[in-house]
């Protein structure tokens, strides 16, 4: 019966869907107030029937009905409760499932955080945001329906993908897909604005929170995504610059982007149709990235199930979708005209550089993830873009983006002197070099050439972050949770240029071959192995090892790594043993039994690689302070200036 | 102010379509990955008998025959589906199969040879997966067709049929490149 329900629920959901579309859509341009006052209800709808489908194969999968086809693929009687409701996004149905159940939230979220703004302009977000909704949930009915029954009913599932067997990956999905689907809201601004014909700096403001908060989200689904691989692929590496993460970090580099001149429009009521472009591009590689993963058109490591069949739609989404908005946008965005100017080095100037960078960077990204396939279908045969390519060409953009930050950070506004801040800029730069030669001769004892000019620009980040903030403080002047979000999210920046600086310059790795009570060294440790124990867990069985890590002398920890053997999908899974000790990450991973009571072993060392997700926390952190700001909840839609009217001294800086 | 640049957005993501449309096309990931060994020799190896413990198998032991790499598994369901079709091959002398064993406990892959018949000439136990890796298997089953010269001709993945057989591998193995791929 219940997966009977969801089915049901979830048409019901694509009709409220229309109704949400088009009554927020067409109710405003036609005049329809009654149309636009019937909006809200039909998000309110949708919520209830998307909620209750979700709901449906979550009790599915609790009861492991395994005559629902997605259940027994997906579980099996031996499978934790808590990898039983994680199963629901396990595969490509349920990730749908759980995109539309989110995209469900943040329009209620919207509904209700938007009651302040002119209900015509908020029906027009919630029916873009409809249209949204209706193509997932078409695209979900007619090619993926999670709820499909297997008849005669299966007698046990097949087990959830092992790899996903792991907390870190029960809630990396959920957040990636949290901020991918707040980009949709910032599209849906955009969509909003062009349907109206105008944008204003009022526009700005209601957009930003919701912009900042999707970004945040994505910057911690990005940084569990990492952490995950770190830990339980068990190759060592926090980033393998693989497809699938590089499809999540593009709508980053884009959110980052929009953000910054998103920032800009409100403040000073420029970059308009960039803003605009740039709402349009963060969510259509938000969308690239929920489909890159599935449709098979990129070949990679992640793409647990690759099915070309759905390609086909999944093109069409994107051309209405996607099309539709750069079709809008040809035609509205001409019309958007800014009348202020501003000066060479002023805020504007530098932050126009940072948008510039990060388009840059994303481009090399971007062209690396698609190389491959672009060589391919020209027949240029097959061509691998590998880790290489991206270690040379991704600092390029980047060193200069981080290296702008400090300098930003002290510039004003409109006004290009920067003779004011010079002496801070240089004081603080000084102070950082030493800092930062410092720490690289005087803790770690060596350097690559690189290693110093990364800590000196994060510790300049740093001190040129906190200059502003500390002397409001001393002054008892108020201090914004806006300035309070940017400063942390900034020193989230210079702790992961910190992270990134010393595992790259500092990290010792070794594979050897160690019978029990035989040691071995890395760095200044030692690790001795001490025994090799069989286990049985709930669904796999397998060894452990156990090995002492002690330093002079002194015992430092004991690693428990683990090979386990899942006995559904017969797969091998390396679960290896990891500790912080002094800021220093050991990980130690179980290889083949060599026989002989010898084991192959891996050892790695890596200094304050934690440092590189507690960043990507900070600058979450960082948004959703500045989401939080008094300012974006007391907007009121006084100041409205009709765009396409203000012709008079035009000077538009888009693009 | 030209009105060109707010056209170009959609100039680019019409290119892109394009791309993907064709990429889609060609999608079945198993030739872009086949196409990297095709042409190229053999990756050699020596690995334990699985029938013979204490001698070793490898590609060397089919010098100057054309012969079938099939990697297949006890715990491989679509193995299973294959089998009857290999057993065929084997009983009409077609040509000669090297199977390679892979990630098994050789309990297990005899006791399924004993079951549904074994159709292999010889039988390499790849326990730990490495010269799997060298011959670039996504999956399991997967048959290559490695030329008299050690040439690798041809990788199928997925289960053989009859089908695929005549289409594909036959005329291959008499020299000739098949009309439609």
């Amino acid at each position: 019966m219940l997966p009977e329900l969801g089915h049901f629920a979830l048409i019901l959901a694509l009709l409220l869907a229309a109704v949400q579309a088009f009554f927020g859509i067409a109710g405003p341009a036609l005049a329809r107030d009654r149309w636009v006052a019937a909006v809200p209800s039909a998000v309110a709808g949708q919520f209830v029937m998307v909620a209750t489908a979700i709901g449906c194969l979550v009790a599915s999968f609790v009861n492991l009905d395994f005559s629902v086809k997605y259940v027994a693929e997906n579980a099996n009687s031996a499978l934790p409760m808590v990898y039983r409701v994680s199963a629901v996004w396990g595969a490509h149905e349920g990730s749908l499932l759980l995109w539309i159940f989110l995209l469900a939230v943040w329009t209620v979220a919207v509904a209700i955080g938007t009651t302040r703004i002119p209900p015509r302009f908020s029906a027009r977000v919630l029916g873009v945001l409809g249209v949204i909704s209706f193509a997932f949930l078409l695209f979900t009915l007619c090619t993926s329906n999670p709820f499909v029954r297997l008849d005669p009913a299966a007698p046990d599932g097949r087990d959830l993908n092992p790899l996903l067997q792991d907390p870190g990956l029960a809630i990396h999905p959920p957040m990636l897909y949290t901020g991918y689907v707040g980009f949709a809201v910032a599209f849906a601004f955009a969509g909003a604005a062009m349907l109206e014909g105008r944008m204003d700096q009022m526009w700005a403001r209601w957009t930003r929170p919701w912009t900042t908060t999707a970004w945040g989200f994505l910057s911690m689904g990005i940084a569990l995504g990492s952490w995950w691989a770190y830990y339980e692929l068990g190759w060592g590496g926090y980033w393998f610059w693989d497809p699938v993460e590089n499809a999540s970090f593009m709508p980053w580099l884009a959110g980052t982007a929009l953000i910054h001149s998103l920032a800009v429009t409100d403040k000073r009521g420029l970059f308009k149709s960039w803003t605009l472009l740039l709402a349009i591009l963060a969510f259509s590689l938000s969308l690239l990235g929920t489909f890159i993963v599935r449709s098979g058109v990129l070949v990679s490591v992640h793409s647990f199930a690759a099915d070309p069949a759905r390609g086909i739609f999944i093109l069409a989404f994107l051309v209405i979708i996607i099309g539709g908005a750069l079709v809008l946008y040809a035609w509205r965005a001409p019309l958007l005209k800014s009348t202020a100017g501003f000066e060479l080095w002023s805020r504007e100037s530098f932050l126009l550089f940072n948008n510039i960078l990060l388009i840059v960077a994303l481009a090399i990204v971007f062209g690396g993830t698609l190389a491959p396939l672009i060589s391919d279908t020209l027949g240029l045969g097959t061509l691998s873009v590998g880790t290489p390519y991206f270690n040379t060409m991704f600092p390029m953009a980047v060193l200069p983006l981080v290296a702008l930050v400090a300098i930003g950070i002290q510039s004003s506004w409109k006004r290009g002197r920067l003779s004011e801040h010079q002496r801070t800029l240089v004081s603080t730069l000084g102070i950082a070099i030493v800092l930062a030669l410092a720490v690289a001769f005087g803790i770690f004892g060596s350097s690559r050439i690189l290693t110093p000019v990364g800590y000196s620009l994060a510790f300049w980040i740093v001190l040129t972050s906190l200059i502003d903030p500390i002397d409001r403080w001393r002054r008892k002047l108020t201090l914004s949770r806006s300035i309070v979000g940017m400063t942390v999210a900034h020193i989230g920046l210079a702790l992961f240029i910190i992270g990134i600086t010393s595992v790259e310059s500092y990290t010792h790795e070794k594979d050897v071959a160690l019978a029990t009570g035989q040691t071995a060294e890395i760095g200044d440790y030692q690790v001795r192995f001490v025994s090799v124990t069989p286990i049985e867990g709930p669904n796999y069985d397998g060894v452990r090892g156990e090995l002492t890590v002690t330093r002079e002398g002194r015992p430092v920890m004991t690693l428990l790594p683990e090979k386990r053997q899942y006995w559904v999908q017969r797969t091998v899974q390396t679960e290896a043993g990891i500790g912080t000790t002094r800021g220093a990450n050991i990980l130690i991973a179980m290889g083949e039994d060599l026989g002989a009571g010898k084991w192959s072993i891996r050892l790695q060392l890596r200094p304050l690689i934690e440092y590189v997700w507690i960043a990507a926390f900070l600058m979450a952190l960082g948004g959703f302070l500045a989401a939080s700001d008094r300012r974006y909840r007391t907007a009121t839609s006084t100041a409205t200036e009709p765009v396409a009217g203000s012709a008079a001294a035009a000077e538009s800086k888009a693009g | 102010m030209s009105k060109l640049k707010f056209i170009l957005p959609i100039a680019f993501f019409v290119l892109l379509i394009g791309l993907f449309w064709v990429g889609i096309q060609r999608a079945p990931s198993h030739e872009v990955l086949a196409s990297v060994l095709i042409g190229k020799p053999a990756p050699d190896f020596s690995l334990p008998n699985l029938t013979n413990p204490g001698t070793t198998v490898g590609p060397k032991d089919f010098k100057g025959k054309p012969y079938l790499l099939n990697v297949f598994g006890s715990w491989c369901a679509t193995c299973r589906v294959e089998h009857p079709f290999l057993m065929k091959l084997q009983q009409e002398k077609t040509i000669g199969i090297l199977g390679l064993n892979w990630k098994d406990a050789p309990e297990d892959a005899l006791a399924w040879l004993s079951q549904l018949g074994n159709p292999f000439t010889l039988i390499a136990a790849d326990h730990e997966g490495r010269a799997v890796i060298d011959w670039g298997v996504y999956g399991a089953p997967e048959t290559f067709l490695v030329d008299a010269h050690g040439i690798i001709v041809y990788k199928h993945v997925g289960a053989l049929d009859e089908e695929v057989w005549k289409k594909e591998f036959l005329p291959r193995l008499q020299g000739k490149t098949p009309g439609s791929t």
